[in-house]
This record gives structure tokens, C-alpha cells and sequence, in this order.
């Protein structure tokens, strides 16, 4: 029965739902996990890194963080592939904007632009929908630090603490319990290391799995997105005691 | 003829133009202000084409309003300017209008600021500007009497001096001015400078020489 309805994009069930759409979200649910953290003097930003096959060549740059703009950054769930299409358009829609009006361009204009594009692919007929989901960190001067979350849908909202991609429900929940409000951005990087750690399939947690970046200002008002080095990144894994004595040598 | 002139005072900033509308030789009306609100904290003085000065200014307006109304946060006036200047250098290489602007306006982090944008999309930010014919007599004076922080009361007696020179100086003098100024309470009018008075109706019928109607 259902057929007739989730192989079009564009039209509801009987029940008044897209499931195209919804398996889009259930897409991201297999996805490797990120979450967000608004600090009172930053934002957070941290993620999953999947090692598919011992072999493969992992990146030396970040493989789920990408800056968009000197103000914004975001962490992406979802189908890579998808990804790069919507943060290329997201550039090119922070530079229009600079270009018209010589300024940065708002968060939430930014991300409400992106999020247009995606709603357009769940109501005009024949396309896919973009199986990603976003956490936007940015900085702009009429609302300051910003986290913001998107679905394929085409929904957004900003929140204090978010998490997609696997395990989101475990992150939520901890987030929720754990998360206070005017938080450093110090406190923040160790919370949302110690989510993502406990949403992630394996226990032994290295920082070759992991990817941790933040935004904040320098002493200058400069606008500062920054990825944490291997280095400091371990540093801070073992003093949460989360990093785990490396059990094989292969 | 026309002049349009600005300064940038402390925390304030004021605009006068004058209210002339000319076609050829005649002049049709001494009451056209030529001064838009653009919006709460913005003034856009113009001078030129006046179809162009019309419409453009209205655009303008009607895109400092959109954005406004989608984004829920005000364009800044240097954002303001900038987009300006790019409607100005798009038109320029298809149907250009032939208009020349000044910005004012009051934002919250920089204070006023004030921007000269001409009809080919020249954009400067500056503290004095004078444009049209009255500009020879304004620019001077300038240089002679302006000076940074001027309060309100001296930018008016200074704005008044500029106007006098350019009566008693300029053959094509415009005859009335409006001032504007733009805070941070907002943009306002401040007061027009007057020496004729548009007629509004036509004089009563006992004035005029008698007629004798043939039957």
C-alpha cells in the first residue's frame, strides 16, 4: 500500500507524511555522529570520524567540519556526497551576500537560505532530498554566538546543545542533562567529547576517530574557527580518561 | 539649481537639499523634498533625472524594507550603501539612472555615518559632501567654518550659512531648502528654509481684473 506513496517525493500518505523525507532522517541515523555546544564565549563543535577500512587514507584536513565562511562553521551527518553540494552552495551564498552588502553574512540568514534549497527538494517533483543534517556554528553581531541544527526537511532552530547522525537520542539525553548554561568554551569541548564518545559504536576512542573544532573571538573581535591538532586533541582525551590504552598493535 | 549637501555632527547627521522641481526653464514647484526616510534610522537625500531620482529612491526604500521584514533585523547603513552602489554599477551598464545620493544614517555600534554615491557608483564615506551647483559655494564654506563634533545648534547656523552663500552667489539659486537629521532617537525633519510660498489655489475673484462677459 504504502508504495503508491513513498516512491514520489512530493505527495502525503493517507497519514499525511513524506516518507521520502523520513528516510532521508533514517539515513543520517546510520551516519557517523556529531554534536554542538553554545558556550557562553564560544560554540563547539565536535564529531565521529568513521574509519571505514584500515587502508583507506584518512584525511589530514577534517572530514565532517567545513568552514563556510571566516564567521561560520558547520558539522555535517549524512551522505558526504549531498553534503558537499549544499556547504558549496552555502559558500556561494555567504560571498553573495559580502559582495552585496560588503558585511558578513547573518547565521541565521545563512542557514535559512541552505534550508530553503533543501525544502525545495521535498515538494518539487522527481529529486531526492538532501540526506544530510547540519550543526551550524557562527558568530554575528546582532545575536552573537549561534548553534544551529537542520534536517532534510528543510526545518531549522538554534539550540543550546544538539547532536545528529548515529545515536542522536543517547547525545540528546545526556546534553540535556548535563549541558549548563554559561558554560566556557573549555567546559563545553570536554562535555561534547564526553558525548561523543558514548555515541559512538566503538569503546576504544583514539583522535584519529574523532574531530573536535571551535569557534569564539580573539581579543581583536576577530572571528576564530580553530580544529583541535592530534596533539592537544589526546591531551584533553586523557585528562577525561577517555582515551584507551591502544589494546592491539597491528 | 540643484544642491544637496551633508555633514556629520556629533551623534548626528544632517542633510539639505533643496525643493525645486524644474523642467527647462520653469520652475513647477518650490515644495518637492527631495529628502526620503529611507527608514527608522536612515536618510537618503538625491538629486538628478527626476523620474530616476523618484523611482531609484523608492527601490531603494521598498529593499531596505524587505530585508527588514524577511530577516527580522535592520540593514546597517554602511550594508545600506554598499547595496546601493551595486544596484547603481548594475544599472550603469545597461539602462543607467542619473542619480546622485546621500546616505545618513544612525547605527547603534558606529554611530552616524554618512556616504556620497553618485549616478556612475562612486562610493565614499565621509563627514562633509555637497552636490549640483550649490556644491561651489557649499564645498567652501566647508572648508572654511566645518569642523568634527559640531553640535546640533552649530550645524544648523552652519547649515543656514551655506544656504545664504549659495541665495546671494548662485544665479539659478534654488529658493526653498529642507533640513533633515538623523540620530539616535531617528530621522526627522528639522525644518525648511523658506523664501517663497507655493500658491495653493488661485487668488480670489475680486482680485483679478474685471472681465466683461458678453451675453
Amino acid at each position: 500500500m504504502s508504495r503508491r506513496y513513498d516512491s514520489r517525493t512530493t505527495i502525503f500518505s493517507p497519514e499525511g507524511r513524506l516518507y521520502q523525507v523520513e528516510y532521508a532522517m533514517e539515513a543520517i541515523g546510520n551516519a557517523g555522529a556529531a554534536v554542538g555546544i553554545l558556550a557562553k564565549d564560544g560554540v563547539i563543535l565536535a564529531g565521529e570520524k568513521r574509519i571505514t577500512s584500515k587502508l583507506l587514507q584518512t584525511s589530514k584536513s577534517t572530514e565532517k567540519m567545513y568552514k563556510v565562511d571566516d564567521h561560520v562553521a558547520c558539522a555535517v551527518a549524512g551522505i558526504m556526497a549531498d553534503a558537499n553540494i549544499l556547504i558549496n552552495t552555502a559558500r556561494v551564498q555567504a560571498q553573495r551576500y559580502t559582495f552585496a552588502y560588503q558585511e558578513p553574512i547573518p547565521v541565521e540568514q545563512l542557514v535559512q537560505s541552505l534550508c530553503d534549497t533543501k525544502q525545495g527538494y521535498t515538494q518539487f517533483g522527481g529529486l531526492r532530498p538532501f540526506g544530510v543534517s547540519f550543526l551550524f556554528a557562527g558568530w554575528d553581531k546582532n545575536y552573537g554566538f549561534q548553534l544551529c541544527m537542520s534536517d532534510p526537511s528543510g526545518n531549522y532552530g538554534g539550540w543550546k546543545a544538539a547532536g545528529i547522525g548515529a545515536n542522536n537520542p543517547v547525545a540528546q539525553t545526556m546534553l540535556r542533562q548535563e549541558y549548563k548554561d554559561d558554560m566556557t568554551k573549555e567546559e563545553a569541548a570536554e562535555l561534547a567529547l564526553k558525548v561523543i564518545s558514548k555515541s559512538m559504536e566503538t569503546t576504544a576512542i583514539s583522535p584519529e576517530k574523532l574531530e573536535l573544532a571551535e569557534l569564539f573571538l580573539l581579543p581583536s573581535g576577530e572571528v576564530k574557527y580553530q580544529v583541535y591538532s592530534p596533539e592537544s586533541l589526546s591531551k584533553l582525551l586523557e585528562k577525561l580518561n577517555l582515551a584507551q590504552p591502544v589494546a592491539e598493535v597491528s | 539649481m540643484e544642491c544637496v549637501f551633508g555633514l556629520v555632527g556629533d551623534g548626528f547627521t544632517l542633510i539639505a537639499g533643496d525643493t525645486s522641481a524644474v523642467q527647462s526653464i520653469v520652475v513647477q514647484k518650490t515644495s518637492e523634498d527631495k529628502i526620503m526616510i529611507l527608514d527608522s534610522h536612515k536618510l537618503l537625500g538625491a538629486s538628478g533625472e527626476s523620474g530616476d531620482r523618484v523611482q531609484f529612491t523608492e527601490y531603494i526604500q521598498k529593499n531596505v524594507h524587505l530585508y527588514q521584514f524577511r530577516n527580522g533585523i535592520p540593514l546597517s547603513t554602511a550594508a545600506t550603501a554598499n547595496f546601493t552602489r551595486g544596484e547603481l554599477a548594475t544599472a550603469l551598464r545597461k539602462n543607467p539612472y542619473s542619480v546622485n545620493l546621500l546616505l545618513a544614517g544612525f547605527d547603534k555600534d558606529v554611530g552616524p555615518s554618512l556616504y556620497y554615491i553618485d549616478y556612475i557608483a562612486t562610493l565614499h564615506k565621509v563627514d562633509k559632501v555637497a552636490f549640483g551647483y550649490g556644491a561651489y559655494f557649499a564645498l567652501s564654506m566647508m572648508d572654511r567654518y566645518y569642523h568634527k563634533g559640531m553640535s546640533v545648534e552649530e550645524a544648523i547656523e552652519f547649515a543656514d550659512k551655506c544656504i545664504l552663500e549659495i541665495r546671494s552667489r548662485l544665479i539659478v539659486a534654488p529658493p526653498n531648502f529642507v533640513i533633515k537629521i538623523v540620530d539616535k532617537d531617528g530621522a526627522r525633519e528639522y525644518g525648511w528654509r523658506k523664501t517663497i510660498e507655493d500658491a495653493s489655489e488661485p487668488p480670489a475673484a475680486e482680485l483679478l481684473p474685471a472681465v466683461e462677459v458678453q451675453s
